[in-house]
């Protein structure tokens, strides 16, 4: 049962998750989950470049994420259009340009559908470095500017008035962002990349004390999601990318049945509801 | 009274001619005071006079697009915002809530929380909080890292009247056990009389400062304290019928005077429509006579005491 391969997904996969759960967290937290989907959407851009310009393709999304995610913050400054319309147009603009370009690309034939939904089976050595090495970094990163980055999703302007500094601490927590896209994307795919950040996090939210407690929580829920999800993509010859989220979506609907603590479970759900918009 | 200041010492925060500009147009300009260590300054004013503004550019959240601000080197600033809405999805207790912007020793929290009267509430979820106690949590916040300047963005909001005297007394307490300077936005203009080093009103630049310590001591002065609106109205016309000084004296509601001010120096409010606050395009704007706080009769509850007056 167990293929070399499917051990492979299985390490990548469960780095992969360890890595986005703290990060996931902030997404909630700060109410990006939008803005992650934004990014995600992005990468396909990023692809398309890789090929056109022969570029080393986790570079290229990493960066098209990262302009996108800077793009974004200039144009909020200005003000002219919420947010909220501003994701809608850099999100589907940029996803749609990918495909447009790949499509113009007829000399490359690139498997669409594996950027798209993943394609976890598919993980080399050299990739499981990649996700391991690149979540180790993404984990130190997120533990050096865990307080700025706390206090400023609490509020900026307090967190500045007391001598840290949110707008570097959000500068640096976007180019993470960018890195766990680039990482994601063979794994979970383009389109599913913000569930394994935002579903494990809100799953963790009800068993958690604290916010360095629900960190740790959506590591280990996004990891037995992982491989609940590959397991049962296995078991039933499904597609691995959306296995996954279909089993993390299975353990945030078990963390909402009314056990334990009571009177929270309605509060869960709108609150969660809400914080994705 | 303790008195903390010293003369020889440096204020922790100085602003000169200090104005922010946002799409261009100045949401405040000419603002210029001082906190020493143990003073009380409130900012006072209509909504949008830029009091959060000024607060902000005191600590350096924002940056003055003319004039200076200096502050202490090394100044420790403790705030607490204006408006603070804490996401559901973020699970933090009052305790966890101490050490947000710093570390802190589980005495000095203990102390904080005790000082605030919510010790009981070291371990309740920030969001299950009432709204006093959630401002007696983000009081608790600010003072258990000891700050040099304390800023208070509107403290009482939200919260009942006897809760108000109570944090307000705390605030007091707080600036006599620490020596901080404290600098306070405020709309409840009867704690401005009572606790107040100086008095700053906001209207897009300094309309009138004043010392109303020497005011709220004098005993005519005190017996106007009856209820709480008479409190109101009584500092309210102190501020807004007289104070218009460029070195900010200041006159009793009952007619008396303090320092050199007087009641008929023709700064009478019979004027009053004369100078109305919303032609106030002058930016260079000196705090002279004709500097009738004439804004404040706009906010509901002032008008008639007004009215009557003239």
């Amino acid at each position: 049962m167990f293929d070399d391969f499917f051990t492979r997904a299985l390490v990548a996969g469960i780095g992969l998750a360890i890595t986005v759960g703290p990060l996931g967290c902030f997404v909630i937290w700060r109410r990006m989950a939008y803005f992650g989907d934004t990014m995600a959407h992005s990468a396909l851009l990023g692809v398309a470049l890789s090929l056109l310009f022969n570029l080393n393709l986790m570079l290229s999304v990493f960066l098209v994420a990262a302009v996108v995610s800077l793009l974004l913050l200039l144009l909020q400054k200005r003000g002219a259009l919420s947010t909220d319309a501003l994701l809608g147009i850099l999100s589907h603009s940029a996803l749609s340009i990918g495909l447009v370009m790949v499509a113009f690309m007829t000399w490359v034939r690139i498997d669409l559908v594996g950027f798209l939904f993943g394609d976890i089976l598919a993980v080399s050595e050299a990739d499981i470095d990649l996700v391991w090495g690149g979540g180790i970094l993404v984990l130190f990163a997120i533990v050096y500017l865990w307080r700025p980055l706390l206090a400023s999703t609490v509020n900026p302007e307090l967190a500045e008035a007391e001598g840290l500094q949110p707008e570097r601490a959000r500068l640096y927590f976007m180019l993470l962002m960018a890195l766990v896209i680039a990482i994601a994307m063979k794994i979970v795919g383009i389109l599913l990349i913000t569930s394994l950040l935002i579903i494990p996090a809100a799953t963790a939210r009800r068993f958690a004390t604290s916010p360095e407690i629900m960190a740790v929580l959506a590591s280990v829920i996004g990891a037995l999601a992982v491989t609940g999800g590959l397991f049962g993509s296995l078991h039933f010859d499904t597609p691995s990318g959306p296995s996954i989220v279909v089993a993390a979506m299975g353990l945030f609907v078990l963390s909402l049945l009314p056990f334990g603590r009571k009177g929270e479970i309605e509060t869960a759900i709108h609150s969660t509801h809400g914080g994705h918009h | 009274m303790l008195n903390f200041r010293d003369p020889d010492q440096k204020p922790l925060v100085l602003m000169n001619n200090a104005g922010v500009r946002r799409n261009g147009r100045w949401l405040v300009r000419g603002v210029e005071f001082s906190i020493s260590r143990g003073e009380i300054v409130t900012l006072i004013g209509p909504n949008g006079s830029g009091k959060s503004t000024t607060a902000k550019t005191a600590i350096g959240v924002l940056k003055p697009d003319e004039g200076w601000v200096e502050r202490k080197p090394g100044l420790k600033v403790g705030y607490v915002p204006q408006k603070l809405a804490i996401d559901w999805t973020l699970p933090l207790t009052v305790e966890r809530l101490m050490t947000l912007t710093g570390p802190l020793k589980g005495r000095e929290i203990e102390e904080a929380l005790h000082s605030t009267g919510i010790a009981h509430l070291a371990r309740a979820e920030v969001q299950h909080l009432s709204g006093g106690e959630f401002q007696r949590a983000l009081l608790a916040r600010a003072i258990a890292r000891k700050p040099d300047l304390l800023v208070l963005d509107e403290p009482v909001q939200g919260v009942d009247f006897s809760g108000e005297i109570a944090l307000y007394d705390l605030i007091k307490s707080i600036r006599n056990q620490t020596g901080c300077g404290i600098l306070l936005i405020s709309h409840d203009l009867h704690v401005v009389m009572a606790e107040t080093d100086t008095v700053i009103c906001l209207n897009g630049h300094v309309c009138c400062r004043g010392t109303p310590q020497v005011v709220s001591q004098s005993p005519e002065y005190l017996k106007l304290f009856g209820s709480r609106a008479a409190k109101t109205l009584a500092v309210y016309s102190h501020d807004h019928d007289h104070t218009h000084l460029p070195d900010g004296r200041v006159l009793h509601a009952d007619g008396s005077i303090t320092e050199h001010c007087h009641p008929d120096d023709g700064h009478h409010h019979g004027a009053h429509a004369e100078h109305e606050h919303d032609d106030h395009g002058h930016a260079d704007h000196v705090h002279g006579p004709d500097c009738g706080c004439g804004h404040q009769s706009r906010l509901q509850g002032f008008g008639n005491k007004e009215t009557r007056r003239v």
